[in-house]
């Protein structure tokens, strides 16, 4: 019996100790950027940029980093935009964040006062790197946290035969002008509008892309000296001017919870004449519909203006994690993708505008509405005053909230304006 | 001999130690079969809800590295957030609608399918008919009712068509029906549930109750409900518990649908939760969300493992 017990024990005991490894295991994290086999290091990149290129592309371009550096091994992690987003916050909560991750400038204020990135600034002059090659940094307190690789911009998108239809000679360039269109296309009957405005607050970057855009267009700013000023006239102008593009009825119905794939579907599909949209779409909107007769331009301004046009965007910024170990490995492949030649080439199978300044992008096999786009972009200023800001998904949802009342008649633009403010001024210090 | 002896006793006191252990191993056999669930009940669940509740009595837990004891604070501003208790009334009102509904329509397609007026080809066609909601995945039932729900959808051309409606209505879109629309949509893709339970449940009921309610002249309603009702009621019962729990922790439907807008209508308190943690990066409200929706889910699990008992 006493032996029968003994040896049941040394089982339950294996036992035991395999499944409390076998937990431990999974529970752990999976630290493969220690030096693995013949003292190479290998780094972790996440990333959503793999998702979104043509299969295998990305591969190709670390596969060069990898042969030009054999002593760092890449480990990509693509996931798309809202996967990695989340992957991305939790790992900075645990300050477990791959080497070297994809960061939108949205997310940089709230990483950084984590300490979750690494300050690129002391990173860019341990390495003696030259950045007036830069063509933009995102900086807080100073110190660079995230440099753009490659840009999307947001162009307006126009139906030229739905303009043509509604008698509309020329692509519009000014508000008035814009709603005059807008008005003309939604009179063309059937389904069809004007504009199409996605206010869905799970994602609410309709705010950033479709709303405040109309400010920027116009070289207003949301912000004074840092701090929120959605009360200052050129703000409450361009709300009033989404305000009566919903009262004219030119904006496409359902937009309270419109999400942007709806967007581009409903332009996609010819039932909305005009939307300001990525130019990252035009591929897709092609290859859903072919025959689909359209072009970009720059956004409306507001009449009489005849500054620089600021035009919305996006990034695909680069960050390196502070808790890695190997961050001058980490920012040999951030210098690499900044190189002129492989930014160049990024850009080009993005259908993006290079981080590099020197970077040209090849034109000559991408749509002709690329090399339109980029005269637009050369024209204009990019301009995104969410990118560095605290918590600005929150700060767009709660615009959003008070936008929705406007538009529904619940508010008027100056108290919805003033609580906006409220809730923003308790956000931004 | 007087050597021998000692030795052929020997083992006899050395026994008599072994004896406590192999008790003592004899106890803990029943725990080493236990322990690799144990352990992953404490990994998998004590753990982290553990670590839920203390987040929710402090304050700037997980993004900072000091984060310090904050007391009943963030039960407080939950409790106070009109957004929260908008959640608890939306939530309130999707759970119970969808229950009841899930209910009905379950009950009612499980009796059509125990009919005996139906031959066999036809109930089996039926049944795969009325389980394919329940085979799709939450953001495909998500994009299908977007699609068909758009102001220019498949339902408003119908309704139109009909003469019902004269403008698409913007179901998704609009304070007064967004609610109910995502209701719907929830209570189309989990009838079926209902449906193959309770229909495992009336096909157990004996026949022998029926026909000794017919020989009393009972009629197909006081059948239905002194037999058919009875005989399911402990089936009803754990699954009108079940669903409510489910239910009430639905996230994906709504946020794909509407994202709790517009106008924070179809705000639920699982979205809600999201929002303050993901959104808003307040771990420490979201965590003190996550506890009071943690409350309610274990009164409702009380009800079902009393009526478990019970039966």
């Amino acid at each position: 019996m006493a032996v029968r017990a003994t040896r049941l024990q040394r089982v339950i005991g294996a036992a035991m100790a395999a499944t409390l490894v076998a937990v431990v295991a999974a529970c752990g994290s999976d630290d493969s950027s220690d030096a693995g086999s013949g003292g190479a290091v290998t780094l972790e990149f996440a990333q959503w940029w793999g998702a979104e290129l043509p299969a295998g592309d990305f591969d190709k371009i670390i596969a060069d980093f990898t042969a030009q550096n054999p002593t760092i091994k890449v480990k990509l992690l693509s996931a798309p935009y809202a996967s990695t987003k989340q992957q991305l916050v939790t790992g900075a909560a645990s300050k477990t964040l791959p080497d070297v991750v994809g960061l939108d400038g949205a997310w940089v204020s709230d990483f950084a006062k984590q300490g979750a990135i690494a300050d690129l600034s002391q990173l860019m002059t341990d390495a003696k790197y030259d950045q007036s090659q830069l063509a933009s940094q995102v900086q807080i307190k100073g110190k660079t946290y995230m440099i753009p690789v490659v840009n999307f911009i947001y162009p307006l998108f126009v139906n030229k035969d739905l303009l043509a239809k509604a008698g509309v000679a020329d692509v519009p360039k000014t508000r008035t002008e814009f709603l005059e269109a807008a008005k003309k296309i939604s009179a063309t009957g059937g389904n069809v509008k004007g504009w199409a405005l996605p206010l869905d607050t799970a994602v609410p970057n309709g705010i950033q892309n479709d709303v405040m855009s109309w400010l920027w267009a116009s070289g207003g700013s949301m912000l004074a000296d840092g701090k929120p000023a959605l009360t200052s006239a050129p703000v409450k102008s361009a709300v009033e001017y989404v305000k009566s593009l919903n009262d004219a009825g030119v904006i496409a119905p359902g937009s309270l919870t419109m999400k942007e794939q709806d967007k581009v579907e409903k332009f996609t599909n010819g039932q909305v004449g005009m939307v300001i949209d990525s130019l990252a779409h035009i591929n897709l909107i092609k290859k859903n519909s072919p025959k689909l007769n359209f072009t970009v331009a720059a956004l409306p301004a507001e009449d009489g203006f005849t500054g620089k046009r600021g035009l919305p965007y996006a990034s695909w910024g680069i960050g390196v994690s502070n808790s890695t170990k190997h961050k001058a490995e980490a920012f040999k492949l951030v210098q690499y993708l900044m190189s002129q030649e492989t930014n160049a080439k990024l850009s080009t199978i993005a259908n993006g505008f290079p981080g590099n300044k020197n970077a040209k992008p090849d034109f000559s096999t991408s749509d002709p509405l690329f090399k339109t786009a980029f005269d637009i972009y050369q024209a204009g200023v990019p301009a995104n005053e969410f990118v560095g800001l605290p918590k600005s998904e929150d700060l767009m949802r709660s615009f959003d909230e008070q936008l929705q009342l406007v538009l529904t008649g619940k508010s008027s633009v100056d108290d919805a304006l003033g609580k906006a403010q409220e809730s923003w001024s308790s956000v931004i210090e | 001999m007087t050597l021998i002896a000692p030795e052929t006793t020997a083992p006899a006191p050395e026994a008599i130690p072994g004896r406590p252990r192999s008790a003592l191993a004899r106890r803990l056999v029943p725990y080493g079969y236990l322990s690799p669930t144990v352990l992953l009940v404490v990994v998998l669940m004590v753990v982290p809800i553990v670590m839920v509740i203390s987040y929710s009595f402090r304050d700037n837990v997980i993004v900072q590295e000091n984060s310090v004891f904050a007391g009943l604070a963030n039960y407080t501003k939950v409790l106070t957030d009109a957004d929260f208790l908008a959640a608890m009334k939306n939530t309130a009102i999707f759970i119970s609608v969808s229950t009841a509904a899930h209910l009905v329509l379950g009950l009612g397609f499980a009796m059509m399918l125990n009919t005996s007026l139906l031959g066999g080809v036809a109930k089996a066609v039926f049944r795969i008919v009325y389980i394919l909601p329940w085979l799709f995945t939450i953001a495909v039932i998500a994009v299908i009712w977007r699609l068909l729900l758009d102001p220019s959808g498949v339902i408003n051309y119908v309704l139109h068509t009909l003469g019902v409606i004269q403008q698409g209505v913007d179901w998704l879109g609009s304070p007064s029906t967004a609610l109910w629309a995502v209701t719907f949509a929830n209570i189309w893709s989990g009838y079926p549930f209902f449906m193959i339970s309770l229909l495992a449940g009336l096909q157990g009921i004996s026949g022998d109750l029926y026909e000794a309610a017919a020989v009393d002249g009972a009629s197909w309603l006081q059948r239905f409900l002194h037999v058919t009702l009875p005989q399911l009621r402990p089936v009803i019962i754990s699954m009108a518990v079940l669903d409510l729990i489910w239910t009430s922790q639905q996230f994906a439907l709504i946020w794909m649908m509407t994202g709790g807008g517009p106008l924070n209508t179809t705000e639920m308190l699982s979205t809600y939760t999201y929002k303050q943690a993901f959104s808003e990066y307040e771990f420490a409200t979201a965590s003190a969300a996550a506890v009071i929706v943690l409350l309610i889910t274990m009164v409702l699990a009380f009800f079902y493992v009393r009526s478990q008992r019970e039966r």
